[in-house]
Parts: structure tokens; C-alpha cells; sequence
């Protein structure tokens, strides 16, 4: 699972953060920081998170396929 | 009744709550015919930037439209107003005298501006509320003017509008009755902290004095603001921001419980006025009032975004689940929660401050944009509230849901 956050739409409003404190956060400075490939367990919080953003700026999509080595 | 029984459910609203719970049916799996109803021409658009960017950016303005998920699959009937409920008939009818049958019904009709006090003459052209879109677009253009401006009510709504037009240069003046802007909602010290926002960004801030009445000119529109401290204040547009009313009108009637909203028990089905639920009706949104335990149970409608979308999905569960004993879902306990964007500052909310009796202040720099305050009822948190420390909110929210979910408070 990959999740994408647009900062320019990011206003920390920390819904995100409440709903899925494992995969989001705040530094010091209330800006949001999150982990870009939680794991797949994590994957109805990440959801509930990109539904309850009001500036809809979290995108949840699937890890990109394993590439063949 | 149970999901698989419901064959035609109606949403009355094509706002957030309604878009929202309309989503969740589909999503918990309802696979019948849905069909929403909503009093605007507009499809669903979302409200927290009509009183920001919508006012102040530069350019075109364009309406800020909330995603309708493809799998929806509804029937929409937009610029029609619902303007009756028969329970009994399960039956809602439309201003156009369409009449809509119904197995379920979830009524999420919002809030209207409150407007000019019943019995009082008629108010001046030039002096408006704002609640939609249209509303939006003509205050716009009435700043656009860049005539003074005179901001009725220091709330939320009313700051927001009073900070977008002063980003804009206008003279802007802010009326607010009591002794600090928000004094009810986040008690004094955050009063204070927002007046001093205000002020600094120069607004002329009138606190502790109401509108006694208008001043028009020669072509019978608005030219000045009379106060009830004997002064008048020069305007061009005058915005009457004292909060909304839900809209309820419609339910006139029905034999609901609708004084300040329509009241449902904790489950969000909708009650009568002998207090017994109507069977396969909820609400959500705005129009809402249910008990609140973080007031000591007493009966409050939030209008507020979170809100909205919460109780949206909540209300479809709740429907979904009907009279099915084993399918009744938990009571809706979401933590209320609340901001505004003010001059840079990034207020933030969870809970509800307007309820406590003791506030605790642990951080406060009004330069570097910083505030963090507790809220207390009977030596329990019931809010908090900061400025620039989103972040230090999740540990207090946190608190708040398990006192809910003990049923502590």
C-alpha cells in the first residue's frame, strides 16, 4: 500500500492523524508527516484517513507490483 | 428491516452529510434505488471555503465540488426542496409536488443563515447572510466593490468573512455582542487570542455592542451600520453572521421532534414528539440535535464539517441496520471537532470547549502563532483547543474518546 499526500492541499487540520496515528503525524512545526508504504494491515485506517481529510488531500493505492529481478 | 428488505431509500440533502450517508449505503451494500434531494440547483460542493478562499482568491472563483463516487448510482433531484414528511405513508413531497416514496429515509437538510429578527423591518439591500454558494458569489462581488464592510458576529463564520475581506484591503468593521469574539464557544482567553488577531491584521474589532438598526442613502440601499453604543459605522455591505438555524421547516407537521433541530436518540434515528424513534428514519448533519455527554447529555446540533461526515456514515449504518437487533451498531460517540483559518492562524479544535467551566492554559504566544488550552466540566476534559500545535490535539482526543467509550463523562 503507497499513501500520497499533497502538501500544497495539506492545512493540518489532523483528521488523518487521528484516525491512523501509526502511519501519520506532526513535527514540530504542525506540518504533516506520514510513512509512504505502511503496511497492509494498516489498510482500513489508511482509507478512513483519506475519507475524513476535508481538503481530500490523502490518496491510498496499492504497492506497485514487485518488479522482476 | 434489514439491508436486503430496503428496496428505495431517499436522501434529503445533496450536501455533505447527504452525499456522505448516500456513499456509506452503497458502501455497507445496498444495492437498491437511491435517490437524492437537494434544495440548491448546484451538486454536492463543500461549504468551509465559501468563507475563505472563495471571498479572497484572485481570479474566477470556482465552486468548491465534493466527489461523487462512481458507484453511486443515484437519482438526483436538485433545485427542488423537500416540503413535507408523512411518516405513516413513508412519503416526502417536493416544492414541484413530486411525491417520493420511501423504505428508508435519511434527512440531512443542514442549517440556514440566521437571518433578520422576526418583527423587525425589512433589511436594506446591501445587507446579506451567507450560507451557500449564490450567497458566496454575491458577497464576493459585493467586496469586489470595496466599499467598508460591517461583519455582524465575531464567530467562526463571521471572522473567516471579516479576515477574507480585510486580505482583500476593505475597511472591515466586526460587530460582536459579547465581550470577546467566540467567548461562548472557546471561552475568554481564546476570546482574546482572536480579537488580537483580528485586531492586528486591522480589523476594527466593536465588542460589547449590538446593531440597533441600518442607515440607507438616497437610493434606499445600505450606507451605514447604527450600534447600539449610540455610533454609526460607515458601509457599503453589511453581513448578518449570528449562526445558523436548522432546517426543519419542512417537517412542520410530521409529528417530529424538531425545536433546534431534529432530535434523535443515540443511534441518530429520528424521534418523534413523544420521544419513540420513527421506524427507518435518521438524520445527519447540521439539522441534527442529539444529547451530547461531553455537556453533561444536554441536546446540541454542531455544525460543524467532521461532524457532518460522521454522522453521514453513522446514520447509514444506523438505517441499514433498522429494527435488527443483532445489527444495531454502537451509538454514534465520535469526539466533535472543529476549525477556523484565521490570519495565518491555524485554529483547531476536538471536543467541546463550550462546555466546560474551567480553562487551562499551557501554551500562549500570540507572535509566534502558538496556543494550547484544555478544557475542563467538573474537573473532566471535555475539549481542547490550539493554534500552530495541531499535533499535541491527537493525545487530547484520544482521552476524549475513551471517556466516551466508558461512558464517563
Amino acid at each position: 500500500m503507497q499513501i500520497t499526500v499533497d502538501m500544497t492541499l495539506c492545512e493540518s487540520h489532523g483528521q488523518c492523524v487521528f484516525a491512523a496515528p501509526e502511519i501519520f503525524s506532526f513535527d514540530d512545526d504542525d506540518r504533516l508527516v506520514h510513512e509512504a508504504s505502511p503496511p497492509d494491515a494498516l489498510r482500513d485506517k489508511a482509507e478512513k484517513s483519506a475519507a475524513v481529510c476535508p481538503v481530500r488531500a490523502i490518496t491510498v493505492s496499492p504497492a506497485s507490483p514487485p518488479t522482476a529481478s | 428491516m434489514r439491508a436486503a428488505d430496503h428496496r428505495e431509500l431517499v436522501v434529503v440533502g445533496a450536501s455533505l452529510a447527504g452525499l456522505r450517508a448516500a456513499r456509506c449505503l452503497r458502501e455497507q451494500g445496498f444495492t437498491g434505488a437511491l435517490t437524492i434531494v437537494g434544495d440548491e440547483p448546484h451538486p454536492p460542493y463543500d461549504r468551509p471555503p465559501l468563507s475563505k478562499r472563495v471571498l479572497s482568491a484572485p481570479g474566477r472563483p470556482v465552486r468548491p465540488e465534493l466527489p461523487v463516487p462512481n458507484g453511486l448510482r443515484a437519482r438526483w433531484l436538485l433545485g427542488r426542496a423537500a416540503v413535507r414528511l408523512d411518516p405513516a405513508a413513508r412519503a416526502v413531497t417536493l416544492a414541484d409536488g413530486t411525491r417520493l416514496t420511501y423504505d428508508g429515509l435519511v434527512v440531512a437538510t443542514g442549517s440556514t443563515a440566521r437571518g433578520r429578527p422576526p418583527g423587525e423591518p425589512p433589511l436594506p439591500p446591501g445587507v446579506v447572510t451567507l450560507r451557500g454558494w449564490d450567497d458566496a458569489l454575491a458577497l464576493r462581488a459585493a467586496l469586489t466593490e470595496g466599499h467598508p464592510l460591517v461583519v455582524v458576529g465575531a464567530g467562526f463564520l463571521g471572522g473567516e468573512i471579516a479576515a477574507a475581506a480585510r486580505e482583500r484591503g476593505l475597511d472591515v468593521t466586526l460587530v460582536e455582542a459579547a465581550s470577546q469574539p467566540l467567548e461562548g464557544a472557546l471561552g475568554a482567553t481564546a476570546g482574546a487570542y482572536v480579537a488580537a488577531l483580528h485586531r492586528e491584521a486591522g480589523i476594527v474589532l466593536r465588542t460589547g455592542t449590538t446593531v440597533e438598526g441600518f442607515l440607507t442613502g438616497a437610493d434606499g440601499r445600505l450606507a451605514g451600520v447604527h450600534l447600539g453604543d449610540g455610533t454609526t459605522v460607515a458601509a457599503g455591505t453589511a453581513v448578518l453572521a449570528w449562526g445558523g438555524v436548522p432546517s426543519t421547516g419542512w417537517l412542520a407537521g410530521s409529528g417530529l421532534a424538531v425545536d433546534g433541530g431534529v432530535h434523535c436518540d443515540p443511534w441518530l434515528r429520528v424521534l418523534r414528539t413523544d420521544g419513540s424513534a420513527v421506524p427507518d428514519v435518521v438524520a445527519a448533519g447540521d439539522v441534527v440535535r442529539v444529547p451530547q455527554p461531553l455537556a453533561g447529555g444536554a441536546r446540541m446540533a454542531l455544525g460543524h464539517w467532521t461532524n457532518a461526515v460522521e454522522q453521514g456514515a453513522a446514520a447509514a449504518a444506523a438505517l441499514l441496520a433498522g429494527q435488527d437487533p443483532d445489527g444495531t451498531p454502537a451509538p454514534f460517540r465520535a469526539v466533535p471537532s472543529f476549525w477556523s483559518d484565521l490570519h495565518g492562524a491555524r485554529i483547531r479544535s476536538v471536543g467541546l470547549p463550550g462546555a466546560a467551566d474551567e480553562t487551562r492554559v499551557v501554551e500562549h504566544d500570540l507572535t509566534g502563532r502558538r496556543l494550547e488550552i484544555a478544557y475542563h466540566r467538573e474537573g473532566r476534559l471535555v475539549g481542547a483547543l490550539t493554534v500552530g500545535r495541531t499535533g499535541r490535539l491527537a493525545s487530547y482526543r484520544r482521552a476524549l474518546e475513551e471517556h466516551l467509550a466508558s461512558g464517563t463523562v
